[in-house]
């Protein structure tokens, strides 16, 4: 049963790194705009074969 | 020549400009498409059918010379090294998938700009340019001529702090959820109830793994409330964050003298579960509207800087270092920001902003301009009689009617509030009295449990979702309202104050009308050929009248009396345009008696008849009338014009509308201050500088835009000007808002019996309370989502 006490352990520990992803990424200032990379993602691609 | 759509910008025109198959309205659109060709930036065109925006291509580069000195510059930019630079532009024109393409390649245009982001609903704009290859005037010039003219104001800094703020919620919900649903997981052998025996080490071990994650919880996430719960009681005044404050102490204390004593496991997951789900609430409350500006005063209306002469040279200044005796040089379309008086001829000064009358004004040599005016004419020159700050409009600003705060009206949950935790002290207290009759041991158990499990946090739950639902709905509904305690302003109106021009009127459309007698081609075709060479605006307006009218003739002779009118002679006859005095200076008799914005002609010495401005009229006032008059509001109407449409007017608004004309600003504002000393909860909608003092003073104040990019004055909601006339649906969709928030009260106080129940009998178990209180909040929040969306599917069908 004893295994049961390193499992949470490291799940708390997985859930952890998440949450210090989200936190990461809140003050990195990836939450600051919920809506433009939704359109930025649509021009990509033509870009590049403007390029060419 | 067809009429067809603007490639760039859509308009439709007679098209005379053409490149291959592609059709422009003007020379500017035409430019701005080349250098997009050029540049081979043309996909702007794919994404979205038409995205551009009509090119004025008549800015006038020196209008942005101020952005030159240096002390602008120190406010503005961000210098991030030598030949980098940042700066956050506020582009209000922002409004398509195209848009947000061509502001993220604008370098490959211009080199010097490295790095340009835009971000959609704040409409901003942050570029990375160098210094050294791009000034910033350069930029912001390249930005006007594609036709985001950024609106430059200063303090942007609030911007920042707001993010921040914004930032921190995040956080706090983050490590809210995180600590709960870990704490959840860690929960379930209790849920389950295993034996302890067969749990051995690792039951404590869960649940001082427990009693630590619920300290970030309480600590950090709760810390809102802990802060406003103790703030109101410093205030002697219990609000809706107190009980709750209570409930999460009580909790958390219960919990760990529990475990330390090993009697139980404690509630932390109850306790961190309503934190998690009371800050998704506030969250969802305060997600605003980014790109709306509520609380704009005079100075976002005024330049930045001005161009100040000094011994005859031109030198751009803050506008705050201007001072009396200051001579300034005004420029076509720039404003006047401060009073002054007239040096040179040619002021032709459209006063709109400030008292809502839109025909530009003629000033003659000497007289007093006012600030807030805004020169249509050629570049004129002025000496500052007041500073900035004591001009007439500014004035009206700093009166002291509008230093007070609005008192924030105490919102209706309060009370309830109140109530609720009286009632559970009162149940709380009983209960325990019954205990230590019956059975000692059980009163502490008891008194925790009620305290515990009647979680005022339904309150606050159904407040912040509900009124944040009715928030987007009228956002959908083009209403935006600045915060939640608007809603519950609206509510209570019971009376409605409408400004004219611009509120009931459209801004853009005026029609010109031509009262006299009937003109024949030949006198027909003369007008357009002589109105269409000057560039007032009233004669554009007449040459626009006459636009079916062809062929042009040629002018004989023509002389512009500034500020009076035009002569000039075609084919032979004498033509006078201009204001009826300066007809009667000619010799002509005048026999009508024409009031308002009219321009008068007579053609060979004989008077023919007045051109007279009307503004549209919204489509379906009359029945927005009709509908606020149903509804028992007192309606008023306050117009800075003159009084030539009052019984067009009352034919359909109805004669029981009271009208009052030639209300100045501080005149309107005076009026609300009357009503509001009646008793009366008021409720103002306007639009412009004249209407400012009136919108901030009433308790709430509602402007009216056209475009929603326009600069629109402090208020507690934008209105889109289309949406003018469904008013009387929006308040009442908030007045639904209200009702929604009742029946959930009954629902969770359903809840909280049911949790009283096995609370007073001192037999809630830990899972109990885990249970009921998941279900009473999601229940709490799909129950308000559902009853708004229904109401606003009702409100829509309405309209």
């Amino acid at each position: 049963m004893s295994v049961i006490v390193l499992l949470i352990g490291v799940s708390v520990l997985v859930a952890g790194s998440f949450l210090a992803a989200f936190l990461w990424s809140v003050k990195n200032g990836q939450m600051d705009d919920d809506y433009t990379p939704s359109i930025r993602m649509l021009f990509d691609d033509e870009i590049n074969t403007t390029k060419k | 020549m067809s009429a067809t759509n603007c490639y760039h910008c859509g308009t439709s025109c007679e098209s005379t400009i053409q490149i291959e198959d592609k059709s422009f309205c003007c020379d500017g659109c035409k430019l701005v498409f080349q250098l997009l060709d050029q540049n081979g930036m043309c996909q702007y065109y794919d994404l979205t059918q038409m995205p551009g925006l009509t090119a004025k291509g008549n800015f006038k580069s020196e209008k942005f010379n101020y952005l030159d000195s240096p002390a602008i510059q120190d406010q503005l930019l961000q210098k991030i090294s030598n030949d980098q630079a940042l700066v956050v532009l506020y582009l209000p024109q922002i409004h398509c998938v195209s848009c947000v393409w061509l502001l993220e390649h604008l370098n490959k245009i211009n080199p010097g700009i490295i790095h340009s982001q835009t971000q959609f609903d704040k409409k901003e704009i942050k570029i990375v340019f160098n210094p050294s290859l791009i000034s910033f005037k350069e930029l912001v010039q390249l930005l006007a001529f594609v036709g985001y003219e950024p609106m430059i104001h200063l303090g942007g800094n609030d911007i920042i702090n707001k993010k921040k703020v914004n930032r921190k919620q995040l956080f706090k919900i983050g490590i809210a959820g995180f600590c709960f649903s870990n704490i959840m997981m860690l929960s379930f052998p209790e849920y389950l109830s295993v034996e302890a025996a067969e749990l051995g080490v690792l039951r404590p071990f869960f649940i001082y793994l427990n009693l630590f994650l619920s300290l970030p919880v309480l600590f950090y996430s709760a810390r809102d409330f802990f802060i406003s719960a103790y703030t109101g009681l410093r205030q002697r005044w219990l609000n809706i964050d107190a009980p709750i404050a209570l409930a999460i102490l009580v909790t958390f204390g219960r919990s760990v003298y529990e475990i330390i004593t090993q009697t139980g496991a404690g509630y932390l997951d109850s306790m961190s579960g309503i934190v998690f789900f009371m800050l998704i609430g506030r969250w969802f409350q305060d997600k605003s509207y980014d790109s709306f500006s509520f609380d704009r005063d005079y100075t976002s209306f005024f330049p930045l800087a001005v161009t100040q002469l000094i011994e005859g040279k031109e030198m751009n200044q803050p506008l705050a270092s201007i001072q009396k005796d200051a001579e300034l040089l005004i420029r076509t379309d720039e404003m006047i920001p401060a009073d002054a008086i007239l040096l040179t001829e040619g002021a032709l000064v459209d006063y709109s902003f400030v008292t809502g009358e839109h025909a530009p004004v003629e000033i003659p040599l000497g007289q007093t301009i006012y600030a807030g005016g805004i020169q249509k004419g050629r570049a004129i020159q002025v000496r500052v009689v007041k500073p900035v700050g004591q001009s007439y409009i500014t004035e009206l600003w700093n009166s002291p009617a509008l230093q007070n705060e609005k008192n924030n009206t105490q919102s209706f949950v309060h009370p309830w509030s109140q109530y609720f935790t009286m009632v559970l002290l009162l149940i709380a207290f009983s209960s325990g009295l019954y205990w230590w009759w019956v059975d000692a041991s059980k009163i502490l158990p008891a008194i925790t449990s009620v305290l515990i499990v009647a979680c005022p946090c339904s309150l606050l739950l159904t407040v912040t979702f509900t009124y944040g639902n009715v928030l987007r709905w009228l956002g959908k509904s083009k209403l935006y309202c600045k915060n939640t305690s608007v809603l519950e302003s609206i509510e209570k109106v019971d009376t409605i104050v409408f400004d004219k021009t611009g509120t009931l009127t459209n801004h853009q459309d005026t029609h010109l009308e031509f009262i006299g007698d009937a003109l024949n081609l030949d006198d027909q075709i003369a007008l357009k050929s002589i109105t269409r060479e000057s560039l007032h605006p009233l004669s554009q307006l007449i040459a626009q009248y006459f636009s079916t009218i062809h062929p042009i003739v040629s002018v004989e002779s023509i002389q512009n009396h500034l500020g009076k009118g035009t002569r000039a002679v075609v084919g032979g006859k004498e033509y006078l345009i201009g204001s009826i005095h300066f007809l009667k200076l000619q010799g002509v008799s005048i026999t009508s008696d024409i009031k308002g914005s009219a321009v008068a002609l007579s053609i060979a010495g004989e008077f023919k008849g007045v051109f007279k401005i009307n503004h549209i009229y919204r489509k379906g006032l009359g029945q927005l009338f009709q509908q606020l008059k149903d509804k028992q509001y007192s309606l008023y109407l306050l117009s800075g014009d003159r009084s030539t449409e009052q019984m067009y007017l009352a034919s359909i608004l109805g004669n029981d509308v009271p009208m009052y004309f030639e209300q100045q600003p501080e005149d309107k504002l005076a009026f609300i201050e009357k009503l509001q000393s009646e008793g009366k909860h008021v409720m103002m909608v306007g639009d412009g500088l004249n209407d400012a003092g009136a919108l901030k003073k009433a308790n709430v104040g509602i402007a009216v835009t056209d475009q929603s990019h326009l600069f629109t004055p402090a208020s507690d909601a934008i209105i889109e000007g289309a949406k003018v006339t469904t008013l009387a649906q929006l308040i009442d969709y908030t007045k639904k808002g209200k009702l929604v928030i009742v029946l959930i009260f009954i629902l969770s106080i359903l809840y909280n019996i049911i949790g009283m129940y096995f609370a007073t009998r001192a037999a809630l178990s830990p899972m109990i309370a885990a249970i009921l209180m998941p279900i009473s909040s999601i229940s709490i929040v799909s129950l308000s989502a559902l009853l708004t969306f229904l109401f606003a599917k009702r409100m829509n069908s309405q309209n």
